[in-house]
């Protein structure tokens, strides 16, 4: 069995990029160009937050933990939508890279996730009084947390990495409920985290020499993200590569 | 109808009575998921017998009174709503951003006299993000008074280009 028979290849739209090789070819491509870009923004954003920006007239210097924090619950949250994404490519088209990615964005985004619970409790217990709190925002960010914990588990879960994935896919999109809760659970419970200060909708209400340094390192991180799942999910594929052609070595050598 | 085709409705319907049982479920638990009781709704909402709920609400202008307790620095300041006040007395150490016009959100329970004895007070943050300097132009400039224990104004006063606030105090 070669790597190439294992995976089909439909030649319509999003199976354009289900081929393996493809795959790899493109995302070779792209991919020092997402670390550099992510790198770059993020050092910038980082630099200019953590040194350059004004305090803040009441928090201080204490107001830096936000240009990590708010980043980090972004992407946090906008992973899980990716994650959710590929859960749908993987159990409607049975897209097969969706599940590979989708193996791959969970580690990443629980990674993300845990930087925003830690930072956010190191910012809360000068200026709230408290490290931890349980009200609406932070407990449904710690389901998410544990979201993306058991979605790490569960694909790995099985013998049959098939039904890992598919089991994976099905936690995944149960778990989206909690995105619009995570969004919303400021506006409509009390709580002591505070609402949003940059909206679609409205004026930001972050004065912008703080607003440009948080959004650089938004965008950076960001870039960061894709960099590491595209990363992940290249090396994942030359795994499934690799394992198929020893497979194929260890039947011929029981053949012969 | 395709197998994908069906894989997809199926996967939206799922989606849909999903997403109408946590809609269900969180409107029906929405009480217990407030963290506070704000003033106005303590004979409401509060439960009853001196048993412990969080109050919520803005510290009140002038209020707050600083004393010392067997040692220990202790506070007595009202809470408000804008429809009722709570007197709440703590024993402890006050956040740092704890001040006159501030959100803050106090763990304790209700006296017989209808002080609310406090065990914990957390300073609430909004979502304002104001630099010094501009906190600062905003005094000079007479924009804001914070001594009387006014909330900053609102962030589109200093925070729109075309407002001269925060250069004419710079």
């Amino acid at each position: 069995m070669s790597a190439s028979q294992a995976f089909p290849v439909p030649s319509r739209n999003l199976h354009r990029f289900a081929n393996p090789g493809r795959f790899l070819r493109l995302s070779g491509r792209l991919l020092p160009w997402l670390a550099t870009i992510g790198i770059a923004l993020s050092a910038v954003g980082l630099g200019w937050g953590l040194t350059l920006s004004p305090a803040d007239w009441q928090q201080g210097d204490a107001v830096r933990i936000m240009y990590v924090h708010v980043p980090a619950a972004w992407l946090a949250s906008f992973g899980y939508a990716n994650l959710a994404a590929a859960s749908i490519a993987a159990l409607v088209w049975r897209h097969p890279l969706a599940d590979l990615a989708a193996a791959e964005i969970s580690p990443v985004g629980a990674g993300f996730t845990a930087i925003c619970l830690a930072t956010g409790s190191l910012w809360g217990k000068p200026m709230w009084g408290a490290w931890w709190v349980w009200d609406a925002r932070m407990t449904s960010v710690l389901v998410l947390f544990f979201l993306y914990l058991g979605h790490i588990a569960l694909v790995r879960a099985f013998d049959d990495p098939q039904r890992g994935a598919r089991a994976g896919a099905i936690l995944a999109l149960v778990g989206v409920v909690n995105l619009p809760i995570i969004k919303f659970s400021v506006e409509w419970w009390n709580t002591l985290h505070q609402g949003a200060s940059i909206t679609l909708t409205g004026a930001p209400t972050m004065a912008p020499a703080m607003l440009w340094p948080l959004l650089l390192v938004a965008i950076g991180a960001m870039f960061g993200f894709a960099a590491l799942v595209v990363a992940r999910t290249r090396a994942a594929v030359m795994e499934r590569r690799i394992r198929g052609l020893l497979l194929a070595r260890a039947q011929e050598g029981e053949a012969a | 109808m395709t197998r994908k085709r069906r894989r997809l409705i199926v996967l939206l319907a799922c989606g849909l009575g999903l997403g109408s049982a946590a809609a269900l479920t969180l409107s029906a638990f929405s009480d217990t998921l407030e963290l506070f009781v704000p003033p106005s709704r303590i004979a409401t909402d509060a439960p009853h017998g001196g048993r412990a709920f969080r109050l919520g609400g803005l510290v009140e202008a002038g209020s707050v009174e600083r004393v010392s307790v067997a040692g220990q620095p202790a506070a007595r300041f009202r809470v408000t709503d804008g429809g009722a006040t709570v007197s709440v007395e703590y024993v402890g150490i006050l956040p740092d951003l704890f001040r006159e016009g501030q959100g803050v959100v106090t763990l304790g329970s209700l006296r017989p006299d209808g002080v609310f004895k406090a065990q914990e007070v957390l300073a609430k943050h909004d979502e304002n993000y104001m630099p010094k300097d501009v906190a600062d132009a905003l005094k000079k400039s007479g924009n804001w008074h914070p001594e009387t224990g006014a909330a900053p104004p609102a962030a589109a006063l200093w925070n729109d280009p075309q407002t001269k606030i925060t250069k004419a105090g710079s």
